[in-house]
């Protein structure tokens, strides 16, 4: 087997994170380490209160750790300052959350288009791309409803859209079924791997659905702050 | 995002909440509305001050009477006053109106035509006829003032009266017509108008004067609102009214016009006003005059536009309040805005021009209906109450001050949207984003 050795997408190394300070003190994530490579898909998998969003946080630059180094295509994270930072998060990451945050008066396509507006892409770019990116979800007839009046199908159909509409490298995932019943959740999952396959987008997964977990290409099994399991070692 | 879309965003949000927003800006509506009205009215009133005053001309005339010894002032001991002999009576639109004043004698009129910047020195001859009336009809009481060279006479009719002539002319103020018993002021130019005067030895003559004109009633009418005559009328009644009187009291002025240079600077009159001083008198020109009502104006619209700031300030806090709670319901918004790389300036911007916009439509839109509110109140009263002085448009507006007053409403609003815009701005996209 031939292994092409490339630079991961993200290296994280002993990152901890803690909040709040003296006695409330409260260590989330005790020391974690691991590489993620472009075009893999990922689940991080553990119980409730675990550490998987904070995790997940820390690897989407929405938080710092409170120590170790997270390296984003090689250049160490914890330098990105204002402008970049917001740049790399623009450019680089996509985000679906379980609780959608659609902006629920706008119509849906203001909402998908919102990622666009922030990165400053021309008026008539941001509606042509937004609407491609609803047809590739199958909703370009709804984008001129407003988000309130979706079905949660629906709704996590237009976060995907919104995700996908900056061409990011990374796609977030927090609990992307959660709210949803199985037969859409198993639609909006084929929609997440189809683009991790056909689009080579990287896929993070935050769960705590095994099913889900089983269909990534790589498990990380979070307990009380710790990566207990890490399925390519066990391959290993 | 780009700074248009900044913008368009800002609006956009600013609609979402309807109603809180409208509430906001009825509030500051109020404030912009009083602050349009009353600054109308300042500029009104001042425009109409200074129109008067440059229509009369003369803002190269000065007023100048004998300083009094600051002894001899109000106040200045309890005492009685120590009689002077030198001290007459002043019926003229002086700073010592009413009272007594030192005379100015003829020595005093040479001396302050070598004061430096004096051009030439008239003596104010200061008349008091005891009636006037046309033909027989009744008796009125008026005074008597001359034109000094230069001023004119705003006219409903007629012309002024000519100064080089040797016949008796004068013109009669409008609001003499009708109790003289004229139809109207085309009737009375061309009438005669006997004036009855009683001089030193209590005797009363009678001199008759042909009215060439009539004059608009006005704040600052040449002759203090009465009649207007020439020279030759003018000293055809001091030479009556002084018969009788010892030769030491002849010659003997209240106060007396100079001319100076009409291209005189502020500067210029200020140091001619001390140059007087140094020689013991009193300067004071038309503007002056006026200049003493303007600062009444001036206070007056100050302490109405302090009602008018203290109404913004309440309705500021309305903003702080609508812009918290847009902040508080949009915390996911902004935390979903910054995870995807809007910057923490960029969501201030949002907030504050969210708060800039409130601020101009409450601005604009009060000022604009303070515009039209105020048009038709002043169109109404000088149609009414203020039928009498013609040209006076109570409430008037200038670009320049509406600007001011919505920049000033922007200004406000901006620095109201600071907090809730700040707070906005530090929030953490984390914990925004967490969901229990
Ligand atoms: N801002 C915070 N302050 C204090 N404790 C926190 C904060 N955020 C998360 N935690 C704690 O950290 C732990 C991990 O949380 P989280 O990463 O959300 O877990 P998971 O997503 O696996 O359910 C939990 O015990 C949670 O209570
Ligand atoms: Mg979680």
């Amino acid at each position: 087997m031939l292994v092409v050795m490339k630079t991961p997408i993200i290296r994280v190394k002993d990152v901890h994170k803690s909040y709040g300070r003296g006695p409330n003190r409260f260590d989330a994530l005790k020391g974690v380490s691991f590489d993620i490579n472009e075009g893999e898909s990922i689940a991080i998998i553990g119980k409730s209160g675990s550490g998987k969003s904070t995790l997940m946080h820390v690897l989407a630059l929405l938080d710092a750790p409170t120590s170790g180094s997270i390296e984003l295509e090689g250049v160490e994270t914890s330098t990105l300052h204002g402008k970049s930072l917001n740049q790399a998060r623009n450019k680089t990451f996509g985000f679906v959350f379980q609780q959608f945050f659609l902006t629920a008066n706008s119509s849906v396509l203001e909402n998908v288009m919102l990622p666009m507006k922030i990165s400053g892409v021309k008026r008539s770019e941001r509606k042509q791309r937004a609407l491609a990116a609803l047809e590739q979800l199958e909703m370009a007839d709804k984008a001129g409803n407003k988000a309130v009046n979706l079905s949660g199908g629906q709704k996590q159909r237009s976060v995907i859209a919104r995700a996908l509409v900056n061409n990011p490298r990374i796609i977030f995932a927090d609990e992307p079924t959660g709210n949803l019943d199985t037969a859409t959740g198993a639609v909006v999952e084929d929609i997440l791997f189809n683009l991790n396959r056909e689009h080579g987008i990287t896929l993070i997964v935050v769960t705590h659905d095994e099913d889900l977990a089983a269909r990534c290409d790589r498990r990380l099994y979070i307990r009380d702050g710790l990566l207990v399991t890490d399925t390519t070692e066990v391959a290993a | 995002m780009k700074t248009l879309d900044l913008f368009t965003t800002a609006v956009a949000n600013t609609f979402r909440a309807k109603t809180r927003t409208i509430l906001t800006i009825l509030a500051i509506f109020v404030g912009a509305f009083t602050l349009t009205i009353t600054n109308g009215l300042g500029t009104g009133i001042n425009q109409y001050i200074d129109d008067t005053v440059t229509s009369i001309g003369a803002e190269d005339v000065m007023t100048v009477s004998v300083t009094p010894d600051a002894d001899s002032g109000f106040g200045a001991s309890s005492g009685p006053t120590e009689y002077d002999p030198d001290a007459v009576s002043s019926g003229g639109f002086g700073p010592n109106e009413g009272g007594t004043v030192v005379a100015l004698t003829p020595d005093d009129l040479d001396t302050i035509a070598e004061v430096d910047g004096v051009l030439s020195v008239e003596a104010t001859k200061s008349i008091t006829p005891d009636w006037i009336q046309y033909g027989d009809g009744t008796q009125y009481v008026t005074s008597v003032g001359g034109l000094v060279t230069g001023q004119s006479v705003q006219l409903a009719a007629g012309a002024e009266p000519d100064a080089a002539s040797d016949a008796f002319e004068l013109d009669l103020p409008i609001s003499f017509v009708e109790p003289l018993g004229f139809a109207d002021a085309d009737a009375a130019v061309g009438e005669t108008l006997t004036i009855a005067i009683t001089d030193a030895e209590r005797t009363q003559h009678l001199v008759d004067a042909t009215i060439v004109g009539v004059a608009e009633e006005s704040v600052a009418a040449p002759g203090a609102g009465g009649l207007v005559v020439n020279a030759a009328l003018t000293d055809s009644l001091y030479d009556t009214q002084n018969i009788g009187l010892p030769d030491d009291q002849l010659e003997r002025y209240a106060e007396a016009s100079i001319r100076f240079d009409p291209a005189a600077t502020d500067a210029d009159v200020t140091a001619l006003k001390d140059n007087l001083a140094d020689a013991g008198y009193t300067g004071t020109t038309v503007a002056d005059q006026l200049g003493t009502v303007k600062t009444v104006i001036d206070a007056i619209v100050l302490v109405l536009n302090a009602f008018a700031i203290i109404a913004l300030l309440a309705a500021s806090f309305g903003i702080v309040n609508t812009l918290f709670m847009s902040v508080q319901e949009r915390t996911r918004e902004i935390g979903l805005m910054k995870a995807m790389g809007m910057g923490s300036g960029k969501i201030f911007g949002l907030f504050s021009l969210e708060a800039v916009f409130i601020g101009f439509l409450g601005s604009a839109i009060g000022a604009g209906i303070g515009m039209l509110a105020g048009t038709a109140i002043s169109s109404v009263l000088s149609g009414a109450v203020l039928a009498d002085l013609p040209g006076l448009t109570l409430i008037a507006f200038d670009p320049l001050s509406i600007t001011v007053i919505i920049l000033v409403v922007m200004a406000i609003a901006f620095l109201a949207g600071t907090l809730p815009a700040a707070r906005a701005a530090k929030a953490d996209p984390v914990e925004s984003l967490r969901y229990e």
